[in-house]
Protein backbone atom coordinates (compact mmCIF):
# COMPACT_ATOMS: atom_id res chain seq x y z
CA UNK A 1 0.00 0.00 0.00
CA UNK A 2 1.45 3.71 -0.87
CA UNK A 3 2.17 5.77 2.11
CA UNK A 4 -0.32 7.62 3.29
CA UNK A 5 1.29 11.19 2.97
CA UNK A 6 4.24 11.79 0.50
CA UNK A 7 6.12 15.21 0.58
CA UNK A 8 8.67 15.33 -2.36
CA UNK A 9 11.14 18.20 -2.26
CA UNK A 10 8.80 20.76 -0.88
CA UNK A 11 10.53 24.55 -0.66
CA UNK A 12 8.05 26.80 1.15
CA UNK A 13 8.90 30.44 2.45
CA UNK A 14 7.24 34.00 3.64
CA UNK A 15 8.26 36.48 1.23
CA UNK A 16 11.58 36.10 -0.87
CA UNK A 17 13.61 33.83 2.01
CA UNK A 18 12.89 30.47 2.06
CA UNK A 19 11.96 28.31 5.15
CA UNK A 20 11.72 25.13 4.04
CA UNK A 21 14.34 23.91 1.21
CA UNK A 22 13.28 20.64 -0.73
CA UNK A 23 12.29 18.91 2.46
CA UNK A 24 10.82 15.12 0.99
CA UNK A 25 9.48 12.35 3.53
CA UNK A 26 7.43 9.55 3.72
CA UNK A 27 4.69 9.06 6.61
CA UNK A 28 3.19 5.08 6.07
CA UNK A 29 -0.19 4.36 7.20
CA UNK A 30 -0.97 3.79 11.08
CA UNK A 31 3.00 5.39 11.77
CA UNK A 32 3.81 7.90 14.10
CA UNK A 33 6.43 10.44 12.61
CA UNK A 34 8.68 12.97 14.55
CA UNK A 35 9.33 15.82 13.15
CA UNK A 36 12.22 17.53 15.57
CA UNK A 37 14.32 20.34 15.89
CA UNK A 38 15.44 23.58 17.36
CA UNK A 39 13.15 26.70 17.08
CA UNK A 40 13.09 28.08 14.02
CA UNK A 41 14.08 24.72 11.86
CA UNK A 42 10.88 25.16 10.08
CA UNK A 43 8.39 22.73 11.46
CA UNK A 44 5.63 24.82 12.04
CA UNK A 45 5.94 25.86 8.62
CA UNK A 46 6.21 22.42 7.20
CA UNK A 47 2.70 21.33 9.03
CA UNK A 48 1.24 24.70 7.82
CA UNK A 49 2.19 23.94 4.10
CA UNK A 50 1.02 20.62 4.55
CA UNK A 51 -2.06 21.66 5.77
CA UNK A 52 -2.64 24.15 3.02
CA UNK A 53 -2.03 27.60 5.31
CA UNK A 54 1.06 28.23 3.38
CA UNK A 55 1.49 27.76 -0.80
CA UNK A 56 4.74 26.13 -1.35
CA UNK A 57 6.75 27.68 -3.87
CA UNK A 58 7.49 24.24 -4.99
CA UNK A 59 7.39 20.62 -4.44
CA UNK A 60 3.84 18.74 -4.09
CA UNK A 61 2.13 17.14 -1.16
CA UNK A 62 0.63 13.52 -1.94
CA UNK A 63 -1.96 12.81 0.67
CA UNK A 64 -3.39 9.47 0.63
CA UNK A 65 -3.17 9.57 -3.68
CA UNK A 66 -3.97 13.14 -3.87
CA UNK A 67 -1.88 16.09 -4.73
CA UNK A 68 -2.81 18.82 -2.38
CA UNK A 69 -1.83 21.62 -4.07
CA UNK A 70 -5.41 23.34 -5.13
CA UNK A 71 -7.17 22.13 -2.28
CA UNK A 72 -8.52 24.38 -0.53
CA UNK A 73 -7.50 25.15 3.56
CA UNK A 74 -11.46 24.45 4.41
CA UNK A 75 -11.18 21.35 2.12
CA UNK A 76 -7.98 19.29 3.59
CA UNK A 77 -9.83 18.38 6.71
CA UNK A 78 -12.59 16.40 4.60
CA UNK A 79 -9.87 14.49 3.15
CA UNK A 80 -8.97 13.14 6.59
CA UNK A 81 -6.23 15.45 7.65
CA UNK A 82 -6.65 17.36 10.94
CA UNK A 83 -3.96 19.59 11.76
CA UNK A 84 -4.17 20.79 15.50
CA UNK A 85 -1.88 24.21 15.04
CA UNK A 86 0.59 25.61 17.94
CA UNK A 87 -0.63 26.77 20.99
CA UNK A 88 -3.57 24.32 20.75
CA UNK A 89 -6.08 26.58 19.00
CA UNK A 90 -8.85 26.19 21.38
CA UNK A 91 -11.14 29.11 20.40
CA UNK A 92 -10.92 30.88 23.84
CA UNK A 93 -14.49 32.53 23.49
CA UNK A 94 -16.42 29.33 22.89
CA UNK A 95 -17.47 26.35 25.12
CA UNK A 96 -15.88 23.28 25.64
CA UNK A 97 -19.01 21.55 23.85
CA UNK A 98 -19.42 24.13 21.30
CA UNK A 99 -15.52 24.08 20.34
CA UNK A 100 -15.96 19.87 19.99
CA UNK A 101 -19.20 20.29 18.14
CA UNK A 102 -17.08 22.80 15.69
CA UNK A 103 -14.70 19.95 14.58
CA UNK A 104 -17.48 18.27 13.19
CA UNK A 105 -19.70 20.32 11.95
CA UNK A 106 -18.61 19.82 8.16
CA UNK A 107 -19.39 15.78 8.20
CA UNK A 108 -22.42 14.69 6.29
CA UNK A 109 -23.00 11.86 8.35
CA UNK A 110 -23.87 13.92 11.92
CA UNK A 111 -25.30 11.00 13.87
CA UNK A 112 -21.54 9.89 13.64
CA UNK A 113 -19.54 13.09 14.55
CA UNK A 114 -22.37 13.20 17.56
CA UNK A 115 -20.58 9.26 18.72
CA UNK A 116 -17.36 10.75 17.95
CA UNK A 117 -17.80 13.40 20.40
CA UNK A 118 -19.27 11.40 22.57
CA UNK A 119 -16.20 9.12 22.29
CA UNK A 120 -13.78 12.23 23.59
CA UNK A 121 -15.25 12.73 26.71
CA UNK A 122 -15.06 9.12 27.36
CA UNK A 123 -11.23 9.49 26.24
CA UNK A 124 -11.02 12.85 27.78
CA UNK A 125 -13.04 12.67 30.98
CA UNK A 126 -11.67 16.41 32.17
CA UNK A 127 -13.20 17.50 29.25
CA UNK A 128 -16.70 15.60 30.21
CA UNK A 129 -16.54 17.77 33.60
CA UNK A 130 -16.27 20.98 32.19
CA UNK A 131 -18.51 20.61 28.97
CA UNK A 132 -19.43 24.04 29.60
CA UNK A 133 -16.37 25.62 30.48
CA UNK A 134 -15.12 28.48 27.91
CA UNK A 135 -11.88 27.83 26.71
CA UNK A 136 -10.12 30.27 28.22
CA UNK A 137 -11.17 28.97 31.65
CA UNK A 138 -8.95 25.62 30.72
CA UNK A 139 -5.71 24.61 32.13
CA UNK A 140 -3.12 23.96 29.63
CA UNK A 141 -3.55 20.32 30.08
CA UNK A 142 -6.69 20.64 29.40
CA UNK A 143 -6.53 22.86 26.14
CA UNK A 144 -4.65 20.37 24.53
CA UNK A 145 -6.97 17.49 25.26
CA UNK A 146 -9.45 19.85 24.05
CA UNK A 147 -7.87 20.42 20.67
CA UNK A 148 -6.28 16.66 20.52
CA UNK A 149 -10.16 15.91 20.86
CA UNK A 150 -11.77 18.37 18.41
CA UNK A 151 -9.12 16.90 15.29
CA UNK A 152 -10.44 13.60 16.40
CA UNK A 153 -13.95 14.37 16.00
CA UNK A 154 -13.60 14.60 12.51
CA UNK A 155 -12.06 10.91 12.45
CA UNK A 156 -9.08 12.07 10.33
CA UNK A 157 -6.58 9.42 8.61
CA UNK A 158 -3.73 11.92 9.49
CA UNK A 159 -2.96 14.13 12.45
CA UNK A 160 -1.06 16.57 12.22
CA UNK A 161 0.18 17.77 15.70
CA UNK A 162 2.30 20.88 16.29
CA UNK A 163 4.28 20.82 19.55
CA UNK A 164 1.65 19.21 21.97
CA UNK A 165 4.02 18.90 24.94
CA UNK A 166 4.35 22.96 25.01
CA UNK A 167 4.15 24.32 28.20
CA UNK A 168 3.01 21.15 29.73
CA UNK A 169 3.78 19.37 32.87
CA UNK A 170 5.88 16.06 32.00
CA UNK A 171 3.24 13.59 33.53
CA UNK A 172 0.63 14.91 31.29
CA UNK A 173 2.59 15.18 28.28
CA UNK A 174 3.47 11.46 29.24
CA UNK A 175 -0.11 10.95 28.66
CA UNK A 176 -0.89 12.73 25.87
CA UNK A 177 1.94 10.69 24.05
CA UNK A 178 0.38 7.32 25.57
CA UNK A 179 -2.75 8.56 24.03
CA UNK A 180 -1.60 8.73 20.39
CA UNK A 181 0.29 5.13 21.25
CA UNK A 182 -3.31 3.90 22.07
CA UNK A 183 -5.06 5.45 18.90
CA UNK A 184 -2.73 4.05 16.54
CA UNK A 185 -3.13 0.47 18.14
CA UNK A 186 -7.16 1.26 17.86
CA UNK A 187 -8.13 2.98 15.14
CA UNK A 188 -4.73 2.88 12.99
CA UNK A 189 -4.37 6.80 13.23
CA UNK A 190 -1.50 7.88 11.79
CA UNK A 191 0.34 10.84 12.93
CA UNK A 192 2.75 13.47 12.42
CA UNK A 193 4.49 14.75 15.17
CA UNK A 194 6.13 18.13 15.52
CA UNK A 195 7.93 18.42 18.89
CA UNK A 196 11.27 19.83 20.47
CA UNK A 197 10.53 18.24 23.51
CA UNK A 198 12.93 14.74 21.88
CA UNK A 199 12.67 12.42 24.52
CA UNK A 200 9.06 11.98 24.48
CA UNK A 201 8.34 12.50 21.24
CA UNK A 202 10.73 9.28 20.12
CA UNK A 203 9.15 7.50 23.32
CA UNK A 204 6.07 7.08 20.49
CA UNK A 205 8.04 7.62 16.96
CA UNK A 206 8.48 4.57 14.82
CA UNK A 207 10.64 7.04 12.39
CA UNK A 208 12.15 10.80 13.19
CA UNK A 209 13.16 13.20 11.04
CA UNK A 210 15.85 15.97 12.15
CA UNK A 211 15.07 19.45 10.33
CA UNK A 212 18.07 21.97 10.45
CA UNK A 213 17.93 25.65 9.39
CA UNK A 214 14.96 24.52 6.68
CA UNK A 215 16.46 21.12 5.31
CA UNK A 216 15.96 17.64 6.40
CA UNK A 217 19.23 16.97 8.18
CA UNK A 218 18.59 13.67 8.81
CA UNK A 219 15.72 10.74 8.90
CA UNK A 220 15.95 7.40 10.59
CA UNK A 221 14.08 5.12 12.61
CA UNK A 222 12.90 6.40 16.28
CA UNK A 223 14.65 3.20 17.74
CA UNK A 224 18.39 4.65 16.06
CA UNK A 225 17.85 7.84 16.92
CA UNK A 226 17.41 6.97 20.57
CA UNK A 227 19.82 4.64 21.12
CA UNK A 228 22.62 5.39 19.31
CA UNK A 229 24.19 8.26 21.23
CA UNK A 230 26.75 9.39 18.52
CA UNK A 231 23.94 10.01 15.94
CA UNK A 232 21.74 11.32 18.60
CA UNK A 233 24.46 13.73 20.33
CA UNK A 234 25.34 14.69 16.39
CA UNK A 235 21.97 15.68 15.22
CA UNK A 236 19.65 16.61 18.12
CA UNK A 237 22.37 17.62 21.01
CA UNK A 238 22.23 15.96 23.77
CA UNK B 1 -42.35 63.40 37.70
CA UNK B 2 -44.91 63.44 34.52
CA UNK B 3 -42.18 64.54 32.16
CA UNK B 4 -39.59 62.53 33.60
CA UNK B 5 -41.36 59.01 32.95
CA UNK B 6 -42.47 60.35 29.57
CA UNK B 7 -38.64 61.11 28.77
CA UNK B 8 -37.72 57.99 29.96
CA UNK B 9 -40.05 56.08 27.97
CA UNK B 10 -39.67 57.90 24.79
CA UNK B 11 -35.75 57.77 25.19
CA UNK B 12 -36.11 53.87 25.98
CA UNK B 13 -38.00 53.89 22.40
CA UNK B 14 -35.52 55.61 20.53
CA UNK B 15 -32.58 53.72 22.57
CA UNK B 16 -33.81 50.49 21.50
CA UNK B 17 -34.05 51.51 17.56
CA UNK B 18 -30.23 52.93 18.93
CA UNK B 19 -29.11 49.20 19.79
CA UNK B 20 -30.47 47.48 16.94
CA UNK B 21 -28.10 49.85 14.88
CA UNK B 22 -25.13 49.47 17.02
CA UNK B 23 -26.14 46.15 16.56
CA UNK B 24 -25.43 45.83 13.18
CA UNK B 25 -22.37 47.38 13.47
CA UNK B 26 -20.65 44.86 16.20
CA UNK B 27 -21.84 41.95 13.97
CA UNK B 28 -19.93 43.47 11.57
CA UNK B 29 -16.87 44.59 13.81
CA UNK B 30 -16.66 41.28 14.98
CA UNK B 31 -16.23 39.49 11.92
CA UNK B 32 -13.81 41.43 9.80
CA UNK B 33 -13.27 44.03 12.35
CA UNK B 34 -14.13 46.94 10.36
CA UNK B 35 -16.39 49.96 11.46
CA UNK B 36 -18.98 49.88 8.98
CA UNK B 37 -19.16 54.03 8.06
CA UNK B 38 -21.41 53.58 5.59
CA UNK B 39 -24.01 51.31 7.82
CA UNK B 40 -26.12 54.33 7.81
CA UNK B 41 -26.37 54.82 4.06
CA UNK B 42 -26.75 51.28 3.57
CA UNK B 43 -29.81 51.26 6.08
CA UNK B 44 -31.48 54.60 4.33
CA UNK B 45 -31.22 53.12 0.92
CA UNK B 46 -32.98 50.08 1.57
CA UNK B 47 -35.78 52.48 3.42
CA UNK B 48 -35.83 54.14 0.17
CA UNK B 49 -36.76 50.49 -1.37
CA UNK B 50 -39.73 50.57 1.05
CA UNK B 51 -41.08 53.79 0.15
CA UNK B 52 -40.84 53.15 -3.36
CA UNK B 53 -42.73 49.36 -3.30
CA UNK B 54 -44.95 50.87 -0.39
CA UNK B 55 -45.90 53.72 -2.78
CA UNK B 56 -46.47 51.54 -5.59
CA UNK B 57 -48.67 48.64 -3.70
CA UNK B 58 -50.44 50.69 -1.21
CA UNK B 59 -49.21 48.16 1.61
CA UNK B 60 -46.42 49.36 4.39
CA UNK B 61 -45.78 45.74 4.97
CA UNK B 62 -44.39 44.72 1.71
CA UNK B 63 -42.37 47.52 1.57
CA UNK B 64 -41.02 46.56 4.83
CA UNK B 65 -40.39 43.19 3.26
CA UNK B 66 -39.09 44.79 0.18
CA UNK B 67 -36.43 46.91 2.73
CA UNK B 68 -35.08 43.60 4.23
CA UNK B 69 -34.46 41.48 0.87
CA UNK B 70 -32.61 44.19 -0.60
CA UNK B 71 -30.47 44.75 2.50
CA UNK B 72 -29.60 41.38 2.14
CA UNK B 73 -28.52 41.74 -1.24
CA UNK B 74 -26.97 45.32 -0.81
CA UNK B 75 -24.65 43.70 2.20
CA UNK B 76 -23.71 40.69 0.35
CA UNK B 77 -22.94 42.65 -3.09
CA UNK B 78 -21.02 45.02 -0.84
CA UNK B 79 -19.00 42.55 0.86
CA UNK B 80 -18.02 40.29 -2.35
CA UNK B 81 -17.09 43.59 -4.70
CA UNK B 82 -16.03 46.40 -2.10
CA UNK B 83 -14.97 44.94 1.85
CA UNK B 84 -13.48 41.71 0.45
CA UNK B 85 -10.61 43.67 -1.20
CA UNK B 86 -10.18 45.85 2.01
CA UNK B 87 -9.95 42.81 3.98
CA UNK B 88 -6.29 41.78 4.04
CA UNK B 89 -5.41 46.21 3.69
CA UNK B 90 -4.26 48.52 6.44
CA UNK B 91 -7.61 49.43 8.48
CA UNK B 92 -7.80 53.13 6.98
CA UNK B 93 -8.38 51.51 3.46
CA UNK B 94 -11.41 50.04 4.75
CA UNK B 95 -12.27 53.70 6.28
CA UNK B 96 -12.08 55.29 3.40
CA UNK B 97 -13.85 52.84 1.36
CA UNK B 98 -16.02 52.98 3.34
CA UNK B 99 -16.78 56.93 3.37
CA UNK B 100 -16.81 55.96 -0.58
CA UNK B 101 -19.23 54.18 -0.34
CA UNK B 102 -21.75 56.63 1.62
CA UNK B 103 -20.86 59.44 -0.56
CA UNK B 104 -21.94 57.27 -3.24
CA UNK B 105 -24.84 56.28 -1.90
CA UNK B 106 -26.21 59.32 -0.90
CA UNK B 107 -25.17 60.68 -4.26
CA UNK B 108 -27.23 57.71 -6.32
CA UNK B 109 -30.20 58.23 -3.75
CA UNK B 110 -30.40 62.18 -4.13
CA UNK B 111 -30.18 61.73 -7.78
CA UNK B 112 -33.03 59.00 -7.90
CA UNK B 113 -34.97 60.35 -5.11
CA UNK B 114 -34.21 64.36 -4.99
CA UNK B 115 -32.60 65.37 -1.61
CA UNK B 116 -35.90 66.79 -0.30
CA UNK B 117 -37.69 65.27 2.55
CA UNK B 118 -39.94 62.02 1.79
CA UNK B 119 -42.52 61.26 4.14
CA UNK B 120 -42.24 57.61 5.11
CA UNK B 121 -45.32 57.20 7.69
CA UNK B 122 -45.31 54.76 10.42
CA UNK B 123 -47.91 51.64 10.31
CA UNK B 124 -49.34 52.57 13.99
CA UNK B 125 -50.54 56.20 15.71
CA UNK B 126 -47.40 57.69 17.06
CA UNK B 127 -49.85 59.48 19.41
CA UNK B 128 -49.10 58.58 22.59
CA UNK B 129 -51.16 57.08 25.54
CA UNK B 130 -52.22 58.08 28.34
CA UNK B 131 -53.01 56.50 31.58
CA UNK B 132 -54.35 58.58 34.68
CA UNK B 133 -53.02 61.29 33.65
CA UNK B 134 -49.37 60.35 32.40
CA UNK B 135 -48.09 60.43 28.89
CA UNK B 136 -46.90 56.64 28.01
CA UNK B 137 -45.86 55.54 25.00
CA UNK B 138 -47.33 55.42 21.77
CA UNK B 139 -48.66 52.32 20.05
CA UNK B 140 -45.93 52.61 17.49
CA UNK B 141 -43.59 53.06 20.51
CA UNK B 142 -44.46 49.13 21.60
CA UNK B 143 -44.42 48.08 18.01
CA UNK B 144 -40.89 49.32 18.40
CA UNK B 145 -39.98 47.69 21.31
CA UNK B 146 -41.68 44.39 19.90
CA UNK B 147 -39.52 44.16 16.94
CA UNK B 148 -36.15 44.88 18.62
CA UNK B 149 -37.11 42.09 21.47
CA UNK B 150 -37.78 39.78 18.73
CA UNK B 151 -34.62 40.71 16.98
CA UNK B 152 -32.71 39.86 20.12
CA UNK B 153 -34.27 36.29 20.73
CA UNK B 154 -33.52 35.71 17.34
CA UNK B 155 -30.23 36.94 16.93
CA UNK B 156 -29.34 35.10 20.30
CA UNK B 157 -30.69 31.89 19.14
CA UNK B 158 -29.20 31.89 15.83
CA UNK B 159 -25.90 32.35 17.24
CA UNK B 160 -26.55 29.99 20.08
CA UNK B 161 -28.44 27.67 18.50
CA UNK B 162 -27.60 26.89 15.09
CA UNK B 163 -24.31 25.38 13.21
CA UNK B 164 -24.28 28.38 10.92
CA UNK B 165 -24.54 30.39 14.07
CA UNK B 166 -21.32 28.78 15.86
CA UNK B 167 -19.38 28.96 12.55
CA UNK B 168 -20.07 32.47 12.33
CA UNK B 169 -18.62 32.94 16.09
CA UNK B 170 -15.94 30.77 15.52
CA UNK B 171 -14.92 32.56 12.24
CA UNK B 172 -15.19 35.95 13.82
CA UNK B 173 -12.81 35.05 17.05
CA UNK B 174 -10.40 32.39 14.75
CA UNK B 175 -10.67 32.46 11.38
CA UNK B 176 -7.50 30.28 10.97
CA UNK B 177 -8.16 27.68 13.29
CA UNK B 178 -12.33 27.61 11.95
CA UNK B 179 -10.58 27.13 8.63
CA UNK B 180 -8.39 24.06 9.50
CA UNK B 181 -12.01 22.66 10.82
CA UNK B 182 -13.64 22.99 7.39
CA UNK B 183 -15.48 26.27 8.24
CA UNK B 184 -15.61 28.81 4.97
CA UNK B 185 -14.54 31.55 6.95
CA UNK B 186 -14.70 34.10 3.34
CA UNK B 187 -18.53 32.84 3.15
CA UNK B 188 -19.13 33.48 7.22
CA UNK B 189 -18.31 36.79 6.56
CA UNK B 190 -20.44 37.66 3.99
CA UNK B 191 -23.21 36.46 6.01
CA UNK B 192 -21.80 38.64 8.52
CA UNK B 193 -22.77 41.59 6.25
CA UNK B 194 -25.86 40.41 4.92
CA UNK B 195 -27.29 40.02 8.83
CA UNK B 196 -26.07 43.38 9.35
CA UNK B 197 -27.31 45.20 6.31
CA UNK B 198 -30.63 43.29 7.17
CA UNK B 199 -30.46 44.32 11.36
CA UNK B 200 -29.36 48.65 10.05
CA UNK B 201 -31.93 48.27 7.75
CA UNK B 202 -34.68 47.35 10.47
CA UNK B 203 -33.54 50.04 12.43
CA UNK B 204 -33.91 52.57 9.76
CA UNK B 205 -37.37 51.01 8.55
CA UNK B 206 -38.23 51.82 12.65
CA UNK B 207 -36.57 55.39 13.52
CA UNK B 208 -37.19 57.22 9.95
CA UNK B 209 -41.15 57.66 10.97
CA UNK B 210 -40.06 59.40 14.16
CA UNK B 211 -37.47 61.89 12.49
CA UNK B 212 -38.52 64.66 9.84
CA UNK B 213 -38.68 61.74 7.03
CA UNK B 214 -36.69 60.40 4.37
CA UNK B 215 -33.62 62.27 3.06
CA UNK B 216 -30.12 60.27 1.95
CA UNK B 217 -28.39 61.49 5.22
CA UNK B 218 -31.39 60.84 7.18
CA UNK B 219 -29.45 57.94 9.26
CA UNK B 220 -26.61 60.28 9.71
CA UNK B 221 -27.53 61.39 13.06
CA UNK B 222 -28.43 57.88 14.29
CA UNK B 223 -24.92 56.61 12.98
CA UNK B 224 -23.23 58.80 15.77
CA UNK B 225 -25.57 58.11 18.52
CA UNK B 226 -25.42 54.22 17.63
CA UNK B 227 -21.83 54.02 16.98
CA UNK B 228 -21.60 55.71 19.81
CA UNK B 229 -23.84 52.99 21.78
CA UNK B 230 -21.34 50.52 20.71
CA UNK B 231 -18.64 51.82 21.70
CA UNK B 232 -20.01 52.41 25.44
CA UNK B 233 -21.12 48.60 25.37
CA UNK B 234 -17.71 47.71 23.73
CA UNK B 235 -17.81 46.95 20.17
CA UNK B 236 -17.41 43.42 20.26
CA UNK B 237 -20.52 42.60 22.28
CA UNK B 238 -23.70 42.05 21.37
CA UNK B 239 -25.15 42.76 24.98
CA UNK B 240 -22.89 45.78 25.54
CA UNK B 241 -24.63 47.14 22.02
CA UNK B 242 -28.15 46.71 23.55
CA UNK B 243 -27.51 48.15 27.03
CA UNK B 244 -25.19 50.62 25.35
CA UNK B 245 -28.58 51.78 22.32
CA UNK B 246 -30.41 51.85 26.01
CA UNK B 247 -28.15 54.41 27.83
CA UNK B 248 -27.65 56.76 24.69
CA UNK B 249 -31.21 56.94 24.20
CA UNK B 250 -32.65 57.22 27.80
CA UNK B 251 -29.22 60.01 27.96
CA UNK B 252 -30.46 62.15 25.13
CA UNK B 253 -34.09 62.01 25.64
CA UNK B 254 -32.85 63.57 28.85
CA UNK B 255 -30.48 65.93 27.43
CA UNK B 256 -33.40 67.10 24.93
CA UNK B 257 -35.76 67.55 27.66
CA UNK B 258 -34.30 69.40 30.60
CA UNK B 259 -30.89 71.46 28.96
CA UNK B 260 -32.22 71.71 25.30
CA UNK B 261 -33.22 69.93 22.32
CA UNK B 262 -30.79 71.23 19.61
CA UNK B 263 -28.03 69.84 22.42
CA UNK B 264 -28.31 66.36 21.84
CA UNK B 265 -25.91 66.23 18.74
CA UNK B 266 -23.06 67.63 21.54
CA UNK B 267 -23.61 65.73 24.55
CA UNK B 268 -23.75 62.19 21.72
CA UNK B 269 -20.05 63.19 20.94
CA UNK B 270 -19.37 64.42 24.62
CA UNK B 271 -20.22 60.77 25.96
CA UNK B 272 -18.24 59.40 23.01
CA UNK B 273 -14.87 60.79 24.04
CA UNK B 274 -15.65 60.12 27.95
CA UNK B 275 -16.12 56.42 27.11
CA UNK B 276 -12.95 56.79 24.81
CA UNK B 277 -10.91 58.28 27.90
CA UNK B 278 -12.23 56.51 30.87
CA UNK B 279 -12.78 53.11 29.26
CA UNK B 280 -12.11 52.69 25.62
CA UNK B 281 -12.62 49.04 25.54
CA UNK B 282 -16.14 49.89 26.51
CA UNK B 283 -18.68 49.06 29.79
CA UNK B 284 -18.77 45.01 28.89
CA UNK B 285 -15.23 44.50 27.96
CA UNK B 286 -13.37 41.70 29.00
CA UNK B 287 -10.31 41.62 29.69
CA UNK B 288 -8.28 40.40 26.53
CA UNK B 289 -6.97 36.51 27.31
CA UNK B 290 -3.38 36.68 26.50
CA UNK B 291 -2.61 34.31 23.47
CA UNK B 292 0.62 32.36 24.09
Amino acid sequence: MAPLLEVEALSCGYGPIGVLRDVTLTVERSSIVAVLGANGAGKTTLLRTLSGLLRPTSGRVVFDGTDLRGVAVEQVVRRGLAHVPEGRGVVAELTVEENLRLGGLWRRDQQDAKKALAEVYELFEPLARRRRSVGHQLSGGERQMLALGRALVARPSLLLLDEPSLGLAPRVTAQIMALLAQLREQTGLTVLLVEQNVRSALSVADHGVVLSVGEVAMSAPAARLRDDDDLRHAYLGF
Amino acid sequence: MDRFVFLTLDGLSKGAVYAAFALALVLIWRGTRVVNFAQGAMSVATVYVAYSVSDATGSYWLGFAAALVSAALLGAVIELVVARRVHDAPPLNAIVVAIGLVLLLQAVLGMIYTNEYLAFPAPFSETALTAGGLTLLSPYDLFVFAVVAGLLVLLTLLFTRTPVGLRMRASAFAPEVSRLLGVDVALMRTLGWVLAAMVGSLAGLLVIPTELGLHPTAMDDIFVAAFTAAVVGGLDSPAGAVVGGLVVGVLLSYVGGYVRSDATPLAVLALLVVVLLVRPGGLFAVPQARRV
